[in-house]
């Protein structure tokens, strides 16, 4: 009976978290589904009901199918590079030699920097006049280049730029990783005179599978949600064509008024996103081994 | 002979890729210290210090503001997903009822819904609740999609403390909410440390949240403030370098002193 009692009372601990959620992230999102099927200007009193108009027109968008692409390329983009880089980067600093934390340290501090901040400290790098990218060229004697004036060029440097940020947390995931591997498997491989690359496919990058599939997860959610390197350095730019999706929502709510089209865009962000982590943790799930 | 061989090998790497990333912050440094007029190349460091950028920045920029803002924000915004997270996390990590099994899982879904993706409702409901331009409204919705952070990285935590030394404590009659404070509390020290440096982190460097939620510019964050300082850069880029100089030393510095506990924490937060 007293057990009971007591079991009652620690329910109320989570309620303080649980009223916060329901408040701002709940009610938001129940709200933005009925807000997307108005033609809402986000300030106004009178609206009305559209339908399903917003999300016809999404299909029809060409901005919102170039936000899209861009998204993935950001997202996919800056996943694959971090997880090869950043699991190269362990297995080198896996090995011991002194001054490996040195290393360690200086490839993590970038993750610590404001990704705005990053953006703006790239522009001194991709900056048309005086940039330190057109100093190089110009030393060889090339012509400077207009780094961010071309949609796709803008997206593949900024997709570079997170990932080299934020190369260190994959590679800080696979360190433990590799940390948490048995010296005993590698023992028992070279006795059986397994070279060290059959090793390293056979026994590392399979028992590194929880691993995996962290960084590739961390990585997905934070590609996908790209957000302030792009207000930082383009605004989307030229034109439309470097957007990605997050960009895009605040595009049309704050700079062209369509809130209820943006909230749409919203909801279709949100099953994306959704859809695309799902399919990576149910992809990882079934290649999990049991050491 | 091969071994000595190999190390230089290692030296010659971890020298290429030292210097991949420490690029960045060299280019800052350079324009941050150097005089308007100064056109030499952004690959060459001035052979003199040019304070007068970071007088700009801090006077003229209202970085200094902009530091106590973020300051005031980020550590209330901390100590507010501390607590909540470490007490929400007990239940989740002592029981298992179906109410906790929804509300477990509930929470992960929480914590992958991007914040953009519910802007519109989110801007509008703080309108609404006159939220915009104060401190609590941009602290209220930094905790919130904090939390699930929190919570996850505290139930991990507490799962791994013996149940035992709840049962003792429940023999000598202690409530549920005086085992907590005083049998769960003081072992959480370790946990406490990663809670407050990732969130902390995040807070600091938040952008997205405090770019529509903080529109009086007496509220700037250090993010705000090095944004408007680039939008107006065409008039003194070096100034915008040290306002940005300045907006990161703070986390730069402590991570430098406290690097173990920084990567620990966002080990703990990836790996179950």
């Amino acid at each position: 009976m007293k057990k009971k009692h007591n079991n009652n009372i620690i329910t109320l601990f989570y309620v303080p978290a649980l009223v916060l959620f329901l408040i701002f992230v709940v009610y938001p999102f129940i709200e933005g589904i009925r807000i997307s099927f108005t033609n809402w200007n986000g300030y106004s009193q009178n609206y009305t009901y559209v339908g399903a108009k917003n999300y016809l027109r999404l299909f029809q968008d060409k901005n919102v199918r170039t936000a899209l692409i861009n998204t993935l390329i950001y997202g996919i983009g800056s996943t694959f590079l971090q997880n090869v880089i950043g699991l190269l980067y362990a297995v080198f600093l896996d090995s011991k030699f002194r001054g490996r934390t040195f290393v360690r340290t200086i490839i993590y501090l970038p993750v610590m920097i404001a990704p705005l901040v990053m953006g703006y400290i790239m522009y001194f790098l991709v900056q048309y006049d005086s940039g330190a990218i057109n100093d190089i060229l110009a030393y060889f004697g090339r012509p400077p280049v207009d780094w961010m004036n071309s949609g796709p060029r803008a997206v593949i440097i900024m997709t570079l730029i997170n990932s080299l940020q934020f190369v260190g947390i994959s590679m800080v995931i696979y360190m433990a990783g590799l940390q948490g591997i048995s010296r005993v498997y590698y023992e028992a491989a070279s006795i059986d005179g397994v070279s060290r690359l059959q090793a390293f496919r056979n026994i590392t990058l399979p028992l590194l599978t929880p691993a995996i599939t962290s960084a590739v997860i961390i990585n997905l959610i934070g590609g996908l949600k790209l957000f302030d390197i792009i207000m930082a350095l383009t605004m989307g730019g030229p034109g439309y064509s470097s957007h990605s999706l997050s960009t895009l929502i605040t595009n049309q709510y704050f700079r062209s008024q369509n809130a209820g089209y943006s909230a749409a865009m919203g909801v279709g962000t949100f099953l994306l996103i959704m859809l695309i982590s799902n399919l990576a943790m149910h992809y990882f799930d079934k290649k999990e081994v049991y050491s | 002979m091969i071994k000595k061989k190999a190390s230089i090998w290692k030296y010659l790497l971890s020298l290429i890729i030292i210097l991949i990333h420490v690029i960045p912050l060299y280019i800052l440094i350079g324009v941050a210290f150097k005089s308007k007029m100064d056109t030499s190349s952004r690959w060459v460091l001035p052979s003199y210090i040019w304070s007068d950028n970071f007088k700009n920045a801090l006077f003229r920029g209202n970085m200094l503001l902009a530091l106590k803002n973020s300051t005031i924000i980020t550590s209330i915004a901390v100590i507010l997903i501390t607590l909540l997270g470490a007490f929400a996390a007990f239940p989740l990590a002592r029981r298992a009822t179906k109410l906790d099994i929804c509300v477990r899982g509930f929470i992960m879904g929480v914590m992958m819904v991007p914040p953009l993706s519910i802007l519109v409702p989110l801007y509008s409901n703080m309108a609404k609740m006159n939220g915009l331009s104060t401190y609590w409204g941009i602290i209220v919705i930094l905790v919130t999609f904090q939390l699930p952070m929190s919570i996850f990285l505290f139930t991990n935590f507490i799962k791994s403390i013996p149940l035992a030394l709840d049962e003792a404590a429940a023999i000598d009659g202690c409530g549920p909410l005086r085992t907590f404070v005083h049998i769960i509390l003081p072992q959480l020290k370790p946990v406490i440390a990663s809670v407050v440096i990732l969130t902390g982190v995040n807070c600091w460097n938040d952008y997205q949240f405090s770019l529509y939620l903080l529109q009086s510019p007496k509220l700037k964050t250090v993010t705000l403030a090095i944004s408007s300082f680039f939008s107006l850069q065409s008039s003194d880029i070096n100034a915008a370098g040290a306002a940005a100089l300045i907006g990161i030393a703070p986390i730069v510095l402590l991570y430098l002193f406290l690097q173990k506990y920084f990567i620990k924490g966002m080990v703990d937060s990836a790996i179950k």
